[in-house]
């Protein structure tokens, strides 16, 4: 074997290079474990760069009754109480220590008055308490954290795929990969994995979502044993740009509202008044996804089928200055000036709050020695997401996960190599180059997006989503009758036909979870259960490999501690 | 809905030629669309690099009717009807594959740089007009743009002893950090060769960012280089103190 592939060997391997990744690599490197992280795109490009609107921690810098305990309670009524109370907890109280210490790696975030770092105001949270660079927070996080990295000496293997995960004997063992450029396969032996790979939202159509996010890291923990959890509640973002077409989906951040922002349907109303008359534009993501949903499907959208978003009304110069990316974007790709008229924004596929499902102290999956952090892993959120607590997630994961696989990698020792999975994954890889006269990979591509916007969307019903299970059993056939032409040297024809396996791997378990699900709560909204189901509310769906066929049961939720009950119990 | 014509590079380190495709042009779409509409259609094998398709990573810079652009924020309405569109690789650094090129050697130039060094004993209290300044350096999205029109670079190939206009821009956004306390002006003069640029401001022109690379990063580090090792009050204050100690 070490003769046919190049190998590298590592204490942790790190799969992803965004947010979650790059701290875990940090946390380990601290440790003084030998680090590789794999990724897909170069060094510096992963989606945590889209981030805009900043990273949730309860500093009080601005509002000072703020603390970790209004957090928590934000975040669990946010995600409709599904969430994984203890993940809930470590993410508010730890979250404050984590931007402090990004501050002193060298992150310079926008300032109060009086020399601290500022704190915006956002949906769901009860405070101001978004620390943010502009509308550019995520790119600042990426920037911090890959000097760092870099400077600490993690070996970075960029632009190369995982394909498989490798076992030994009931632990998680390595992975096989291929380079991008050469399409060589390559072999990581590492005694912890730690899963980084973000999300799922190149399933679908109109989405936020940069082409890497295939779910290869939930597919790939699937495959190799480990469970999924919450894999139903899938995030549209209410603000995704509707106009022109070649920009459908992109996101408009939640700053906008924010920063004042007022949603307004065609007839000129603020229609949220009758939705959420409390929190109006600052409500939850899945509430205003949902209300702008339906003020377009009852006939009250614009021109093209959103809603109006109007940051007009503050001046001109505030407007560049706190949102320039925003000012940019419209100007450029929609010949609208934000400064003096309306955005038409309109909901997009942007965050999947399920996945691997992890133990909240270590981040460790039901694979040992397999970790997973960031939107990789599922629990923090529950049925909803807020926003800001997406980068919040990655330091607080991403480094309880780095620590945990360091520790792991110092107790076991080095796991064997089972040279017929390598031979397996590569077969299997290889295969659409050995298939003739096979349809183009992203033709399926297309069509399995097809499916999941129209039956797997924000609004489901039992009869779309057994369809939906009936079109992704053809689209898997058809998937694994593909061929691609030309060599293997950077391919994306090739690197697509690989990436569908994924995203119909995550579909499947996305809809199987929906479908059972019989009950509305945060993202999963189900028309013929429009309300929550009591017994519901108590259990997490998890998804696992059953042989051949996939295995979906509930758990019931742990059981939170009366202190954290009485927390929740405040009426504030 | 009409149609466009691209002539799209198509080939290796080893050589290559333009190959025309035509594409159907939708309302709003940009360079990038049309090469998506090509894999996705006629040539899956086609090698583009792109990820956020929003204009935040930096990934699809190409030269667009020999101009160096991000396809994603390069509208096809904003180019010339009924001519053919070209698209070529980055011309600066090696082909790797079609519109894909090696950028590697930039990751190897970041290497060379002393990261964020706190001052001791700082008490992070700063205000916003302290970072308004080095807030600019840091929207830097890495797309290379700059590297590839510098003439120090793209003319003279001078790889080895020059960083280009991004690391100028990095290195000013620690050196002007307020709470950084380490020196990189030694470095900025002797190993990524700071005067061998001449201040053409090709790279601010390039900038998707809008950097003011030269006027804001580099001319204020040449201004650093020169106080240290070329003023000659200091230099003469210098050898007295050497002679000295």
């Amino acid at each position: 074997m070490s003769e046919r592939f190049e190998t590298h060997e590592h204490d942790v391997l790190v799969v992803g290079a965004g947010g979650a990744g790059l701290r875990a690599a940090i946390e380990a490197l601290g440790q003084g474990a030998s680090v590789g992280v794999v990724s897909k795109s170069l060094l510096g490009k992963a989606h945590t760069v889209m981030a805009e609107g900043g990273i949730a921690a309860a500093m009080a810098n601005v509002d000072s009754a703020d603390g970790w305990k209004p957090h928590f309670r934000d975040t669990m009524r946010g995600g409709k109480m599904l969430n994984n109370w203890r993940m809930a907890e470590l993410h508010a109280q730890e979250a404050p220590e984590r931007v402090k210490e990004l501050e002193q790696w060298g992150a310079l975030f926008d300032r109060t008055e009086d020399g601290r770092i500022l704190q915006r105001a956002f949906g769901g949270h009860t405070f101001r308490r978004l620390c943010h660079v502009g509308d550019r927070t995520g790119l600042e996080m990426i920037r911090t954290l890959q000097d760092r990295g870099v400077n600490m000496g993690f070996d970075v293997y960029m632009e190369c795929t995982i394909v498989r995960l490798l076992t030994d004997g009931g632990r998680c063992a390595g992975a096989l990969a291929y380079w991008r450029e050469t399409g060589r396969f390559v072999v990581f032996k590492a005694k912890s994995v730690v899963m980084a790979t973000g999300g799922i939202g190149k399933a679908w159509p109109i989405t936020s979502n940069s082409w890497e996010y295939t779910g290869d890291g939930m597919a790939l923990a699937y495959e190799a044993g480990a469970e999924l959890m919450d894999m139903e509640f899938v995030q549209f973002h209410p603000t995704g740009m509707v106009w022109p077409p070649g920009v459908q989906g992109i996101l408009v951040t939640e700053a906008v509202r924010g920063e004042g922002g007022i949603l307004r349907n065609k007839a000129g109303e603020r229609f949220m008044e009758r939705y959420d008359p409390k929190k109006m534009e600052l409500s939850t993501r899945d509430v205003v996804a949902r209300s702008i949903y339906t003020e377009v499907k009852e006939g009250r959208g614009t021109e093209h089928g959103g809603a109006y978003l109007d940051i007009s009304h503050k001046p001109a110069e505030y407007v560049k200055k706190k949102l320039p990316s925003m000012y940019h974007q419209f100007k450029e790709l929609a010949d609208v000036d934000i400064t003096k008229g309306p955005m038409e924004v309109g909901p997009t596929c942007h965050y999947m709050m399920g996945g691997i499902r992890v133990e909240a102290e270590t981040a460790q999956s039901s694979l040992p020695g397999l970790f997973a952090a960031g939107e990789a892993a599922a629990g923090l959120h529950g049925a909803n997401r807020l926003g800001g607590n997406s980068l919040s997630d990655l330091l607080v994961f991403g480094r309880r996960a780095g620590l945990a696989a360091a520790q792991h990698a110092k107790e076991v020792s080095a796991p064997n190599l089972d040279e017929r999975q390598i031979g397996a994954g590569e077969s299997e890889a290889l295969r659409a180059f050995q298939q003739q006269g096979g349809e183009n990979p992203y033709a399926v591509h297309r069509d399995l997006q097809k499916v999941m916007q129209s039956l797997v969307g924000i609004f489901r019903t039992r009869e779309d989503m057994q369809k939906a299970l009936d079109e992704l059993a053809k689209l898997q056939e058809r998937a694994a009758h593909t061929s691609v032409e030309g060599s293997r040297m950077f391919n994306p024809g090739w690197h697509m036909a690989i990436e569908l396996k994924s995203m119909l791997t995550v579909s499947e378990a996305v809809t199987r979870s929906a479908l059972v699900r019989e009950e509305s709560r945060g993202a999963h909204s189900r028309i013929d259960f429009p309300e929550p189901g009591p017994e519901w509310g108590k259990k997490n769906n998890i998804i696992w490999r059953d042989g051949s066929a996939m295995g979906l049961r509930q758990e019931t939720l742990p059981e939170m501690p009366a202190e954290l009950k009485g927390i929740l119990a405040e009426d504030k | 809905m009409a149609d466009a014509t691209l002539k799209v590079f198509r080939g290796t380190k080893d050589g290559g030629k333009d190959v025309e495709f035509k594409v159907p042009v939708a309302p709003g779409m940009v360079v990038l669309d049309a090469l998506h509409y090509i894999q996705g259609h006629l040539a899956p094998d086609l090698a583009v690099r792109w990820n956020c398709k929003a204009g935040k990573c930096g990934s699809c810079s190409a030269e667009v009717n020999g101009r160096p652009r991000l396809t994603c924020k390069t509208r096809m309405d904003a180019l010339p009807p009924n001519e053919p569109i070209t698209v070529m690789p980055l011309k600066t650094f090696p082909v790797i594959k079609d519109l894909v090129t090696d950028v590697s050697w930039n990751y190897k130039v970041n290497k060379k740089i002393p990261p964020f060094t706190p001052k001791a004993g700082a008490d992070w209290k700063f205000y916003q007009e302290d970072v308004d300044r080095v807030q600019e350096f840091r929207k830097c999205i890495e797309c290379f743009l700059c590297q590839n029109v510098c003439h120090v670079l793209r003319d003279h190939d001078k790889y080895e002893q020059f960083g280009g206009p991004r690391f100028f821009v990095r290195v000013a956004g620690l050196e002007m950090h307020p709470m950084d306390g380490a020196s990189r002006t030694k470095l900025l003069k002797d190993e990524l060769g700071i005067g061998l640029c001449n201040i053409t401001k090709c790279c601010t022109e390039v900038c998707p960012e809008d950097i003011h690379i030269t006027d804001n990063a580099i001319i204020p580090l040449k201004e650093r280089v020169v106080d240290q090792f070329y003023d000659p009050l200091v230099w003469i204050v210098r050898k007295i103190r050497g002679a000295a100690s």
